[in-house]
């Protein structure tokens, strides 16, 4: 295959890729849109695969073959509430590709800075690319290489470190080693100075070292981002596996690579900047871990917490007209969205209007609540956003808030001292009565006492949010 | 200690502020109680029911106020039953000190200690004893009743066979607890209610009642209930003007008018004037429960049902818990018997009677030889004060445009100064950097713009399939490592095929479950 014909075909890649990010715009399109973006990798696969300078067929078909059959495997097996950590676990493997083919980068370079100028003419593929670069090119190279393996052994060990938070292996609490952000700035710094040196010529071990230090900044810089901060570290690392994929374009030459890879990274700060602006928190105070210090002591909550039982609920859901349910990563934990989405389908075929609410930053990934909604056969066009919904809680009879905390904490809005205030919040507490499903009488995630479970029309159904709903649909019938 | 509970002299009272259920719950205080004969006989209770209930019958009130160390029961000490105080015993009942000053001054004299159990706070820890409430609601509900009862006509609408009658109107001015209740009742009789409060802050308790809050146009009239204990308070004269209007233009519509409007402390409001009486039809009642206070309608008189000349039936009984005196008995006793229980924290049938909690410290208007009352404002606030909330005012057209041309050129110059230093920058690598590379990096700036317009348009309940898409077709550094396998170099080989491998796993675990999550979306 010529040079034109595999050009021709990642041309062709480059806007099936555009067309499938752009067809997420709507729930129909997107159907569509995964298979532009299927039908565009095949083709680059393809075009690649048969151009020149591949070798090892065997090994590549094998690989190619052994990884489809994994990819399968693990899309059929998982749940759609582990989604956020298969999202994250994927990166890391974009992580870990991009370091390795970065250290043959330079494994090659130096292979091919040793040749004589005539087996230099001998050399094909990636090789012969290299032979044929000048020396300013070689340096920018080495600086493209180096940045290439950074991101990818950051995104590597970060992803690890979410993946394991999220799959609830690794303690979901913000941990700092002691020195914080130091540690971080000074792997950052030493990073920099192996940089200079890498390109002055020094050798292997700088690009090694490096390596090891980008490993602890992901490591690191994780481990201080708590649960619920989990969208933004998951799109950041999203954006971070893209610019990956970039810098190695810039390595081997390839413009798909970096058209690709910057597609990928802008999708993923958008994200980011998404969920930092739904959390009213500047993306660096996300990355730096904590919420910042407060101006002054919390608002006094006075009242208490009032429980009621399934009775209780059930007649109010009985009379009431509009409900709205709000669910949370609370939901997704107790693997309760089958039973809300058959309340849901019992309350509708009463006639009530049901609706959801979702924030922005509900669950562990942008968009996650959707998700598992969906999954549960709960029909998207019921399922709105913050913005479209806020306003309805005034008129709504009954709100059930079904594990979320801080999205419906009413002190973002009413208590300047209080740690989310200013965050945009579901007004969920506007409503006539407001149900809230939770497991018992803690905080949230980020440890802020909410008002709502203490205002007189809030009652709260304590116990597991499966349970709970599942105990109501025989009472309700 | 030894609860006495005498007969209620005031003539037609006939609450008794002990009750059978309430003396047992006592006895588990470890109290003794005592009743004078005769005592609930107004209410329904015999002599026998009160034995029954281990509770000793005095003879006479004489020997009743000799024997008991604390005295309860409803209305205000008579001249005589002040005389039979003395040191060391206590009184609870209604005492209204503001108005009854001369007899709290004689009580004072005796020594004892009086708690007035219109006094207790309206905090929240209080509702249990708070007996204004308790009685208001009872007045409430009888007010309705009273109001059937003089009213010719149904009060839900109905549609028959012999004719259609139309839902009777009820307005209920003054929504505090006598008013809601009214409201309440009336609303599940059928009628259609109306109510009105100067507190704006109640329209959604009427709301919730099923009624309807009429609502008056008024700027700067409303008043905060939350600063004055929840209580309304006078408003100004142009408020009040305004009010009436809105009453004169409802009168003819309305067939029942229930008038709660009381300000502590003072004559009750003239809100319902003759004219207003005079436009309503033959027929309507007017219901006062403020008569005993002077009344909310012109033509009120206390104790009495009044029917003007144009036929509307103007009711100013000022006993409508005594009228329902089973009911108001057992839950005037019940709040003496939580007013006891707070004195008697040790549940040992010794009363302390802490001047330092705020409820007890309330209520108390005579204390071991002194006057106590006022007492001074209790620790904690009542109710929370509500914020005041400040309407966006609305920006005239000109300042908006002002404002948006303002903000056009805040963009412009900003989206002007980013494109100039990125100019600036890529000048400066332009400058350095190879041919070849340049021609990379315009890919790469297009292909960053470009995502940043494509993304912003993805929707939101899709982000989490946009995560995955984004994450398969970032596994396209598969083909970096495709166009290493052809190493020569052993281990370039390996990694390149390590690499080949986990990118594969994520092209294709990202699409599959792309197109598994995408599947689930359903309209309904």
């Amino acid at each position: 295959m010529t040079i034109g014909i595999i050009s021709a075909a990642y041309i062709a890649a480059v806007v099936l890729f555009i067309l499938s990010l752009g067809g997420l715009s709507g729930q129909e399109s997107a159907k569509r849109a995964v298979w532009y973006g299927i039908v565009g990798m095949a083709l680059a696969v393809i075009a690649t695969v048969l151009g020149p300078g591949i070798g090892n067929w065997f090994v590549v078909a094998l690989m190619i073959a052994g990884g489809a059959v994994l990819g399968a495997y693990v899309a059929s097996r998982v749940q759609m509430t582990e989604m956020p950590q298969l999202v994250a676990a994927l990166h890391s493997f974009v992580g870990l590709a991009a370091v390795f083919i970065g250290f043959n980068a330079h494994i090659e370079a130096v292979d091919v800075a040793g040749l004589d100028e005539a087996a230099r003419t001998t050399l094909t593929g990636f090789a012969a690319i290299l032979a044929h670069k000048t020396p300013v090119e070689l340096s920018i190279m080495k600086v493209e290489v180096f940045l290439g393996v950074f991101i990818g052994a950051v995104t590597f060990t970060g992803s690890v470190v979410a993946f394991g938070k999220l799959a609830g292996k690794l303690d979901g609490k913000a941990k700092k080693l002691p020195g914080g952000h130091g540690l971080n700035a000074a792997a950052a710094l030493l990073s920099l100075v192996l940089l200079v040196l890498y390109v002055n010529g020094a050798g292997a071990w700088t690009l090694a070292l490096m390596t090891l230090a980008a490993f602890f900044i992901g490591y690191h810089l994780i481990m201080g981002i708590g649960g619920a901060d989990m969208p933004v570290v998951v799109s950041m690392l999203n954006s971070y596996s893209g610019w990956a994929a970039a810098a190695i374009g810039f390595t081997l030459g390839n413009d798909l690579l970096i058209v690709t890879g910057a597609l990928v990274g802008s999708s993923g700060a958008i994200l980011s900047y998404m969920m930092c602006k739904a959390m009213n928190r500047s993306f660096v105070s996300v990355i730096l871990g904590g919420f910042g210090a407060t101006a002054g002591p919390q608002m006094e909550i006075s009242g208490e917490q009032v429980a009621i039982d399934i009775d209780g609920v059930a007649a109010a859901l009985k009379d009431a007209d509009s409900i709205i349910i709000v669910p949370g990563y609370g939901m997704a934990v107790a693997q309760a969205q089958g039973a809300v989405s058959e309340l849901t389908r019992k309350l509708r075929a009463d006639g009530k209007t049901v609706r959801f609410a979702i924030h922005p930053v509900a669950g562990r990934l942008p968009g996650h609540m959707n998700v598992l909604l969906a999954e549960a056969k709960v029909p998207y066009d019921i399922v709105l956003e913050m913005d479209e919904i806020n306003h309805d809680f005034p008129n709504t009879d009954v709100v059930i808030v079904i594990g979320s905390n801080d999205i419906v904490n009413p002190a973002a809005q009413d208590d300047p001292n209080s740690p989310i205030s200013g965050m945009p919040v579901l007004e969920v507490w506007k409503a006539r009565q407001v149900f809230v499903s939770k497991r018992g009488q803690g905080t949230g995630y980020s440890g802020i006492e909410n008002p709502l479970f203490y205002k007189e029309n809030t009652r709260m159904f304590y116990g597991d949010a499966k349970d709970s709903v599942g105990k109501l649909l025989p009472v309700l019938a | 200690m030894k609860i006495g509970t005498p007969r209620e002299l005031w003539p037609g009272e006939a609450r008794v502020a002990l009750t059978p259920e309430s003396a047992l719950q006592l006895q588990k205080l470890g109290h003794d109680c005592v009743v004078e004969t005769g005592a609930g006989l107004g209410a329904g209770i015999s002599d026998d029911a009160y034995r029954a209930a281990g509770v000793s019958v005095a003879a006479d009130g004489g020997a009743l106020f000799a024997g008991a160390d604390v005295i309860v029961k409803v209305r205000p000490p008579t001249d005589a039953e002040v005389a039979r105080l003395s040191g060391g015993k206590t009184l609870i009942s209604f005492f209204y000190p503001a108005q009854n000053a001369e007899l709290l001054a004689r009580a004072q004299e005796t020594g004892a200690n009086v708690i007035a159990m219109d006094m207790v706070p309206r905090i929240s820890r209080a509702q249990k004893m708070d007996a204004l409430s308790s009685m208001a609601n009872i007045a409430g509900y009888r007010a309705v009743i009273e109001a059937g009862n003089n009213f010719g006509r149904f009060f839900t609408g109905q549609v028959t066979a012999a004719g259609k009658v139309p839902p009777a109107r009820v307005l209920v001015i003054g929504a505090g607890v006598a008013g809601l209740a009214a409201t309440g009742v009336a609303v599940s009789l059928g009628a259609q209610a109306y109510a009105f409060d100067v507190r704006p802050e109640v329209a959604e308790q009427i709301e919730s009642m099923g009624a309807e809050f009429v609502y008056l146009d008024f700027a700067g009239g409303q008043q905060d209930g939350a600063a004055t204990g929840g209580y309304a308070a006078p408003s100004s004269p142009e408020f009040r003007e305004k009010q009436l209007t809105r009453f004169r233009e409802l009168a003819p519509q309305m067939d029942i008018v229930i008038t709660t409007a009381l300000i502590p402390g003072r004559e009750a409001p003239k809100l319902w004037l003759a004219d207003m009486v005079a436009a309503m039809k033959p027929g309507s009642v007017v219901i006062d429960l403020a008569a005993e206070r002077g009344g909310n309608c012109d033509l009120t008189a206390a104790d009495e049902r009044v029917v003007t000349d144009n036929g509307v039936v103007i009711i100013g009984y000022t006993d409508f818990p005594s009228r329902m005196a089973a009911q108001s008995s057992t839950l005037y006793a019940n709040n003496i018997r939580h007013m006891l229980a707070d004195l008697t924290p040790g549940k040992d049938g010794v009363i302390v009677h802490n001047m330092e909690d705020d409820v007890i410290r309330g209520a108390t208007v005579a204390f071991e030889g002194g006057i106590t009352y006022p007492p001074p404002p209790p620790k904690v606030a009542a109710i929370a004060a509500q914020k005041p909330r400040e309407k966006p005012r609305e920006p005239t057209p000109a300042e908006k445009r002002a404002q948006e041309t303002a903000a056009f050129k805040a963009q412009t110059r900003s989206q002007v100064a980013l494109l100039a230093i990125g100019t600036a920058l890529l000048l400066l690598v332009g400058a350095y950097a190879p041919p070849a590379f340049m021609s990379h990096f315009i890919v790469f700036v297009l292909a960053c713009f470009i995502g940043f317009q494509v993304i912003w348009n993805v929707s939101h309940s899709l982000h989490t399939p946009l995560m995955a898409v984004t994450n398969a077709i970032s596994g396209i550094v598969l083909l970096g490592a495709l166009l290493q396998t052809g190493s020569e170099n052993g281990l370039v080989t390996v990694l390149a095929a390590i690499s080949v491998l986990i990118a594969t796993v994520n092209i294709v675990g990202g699409f599959l479950v792309t197109r598994r999550m995408l599947a689930m979306f359903q309209k309904s």
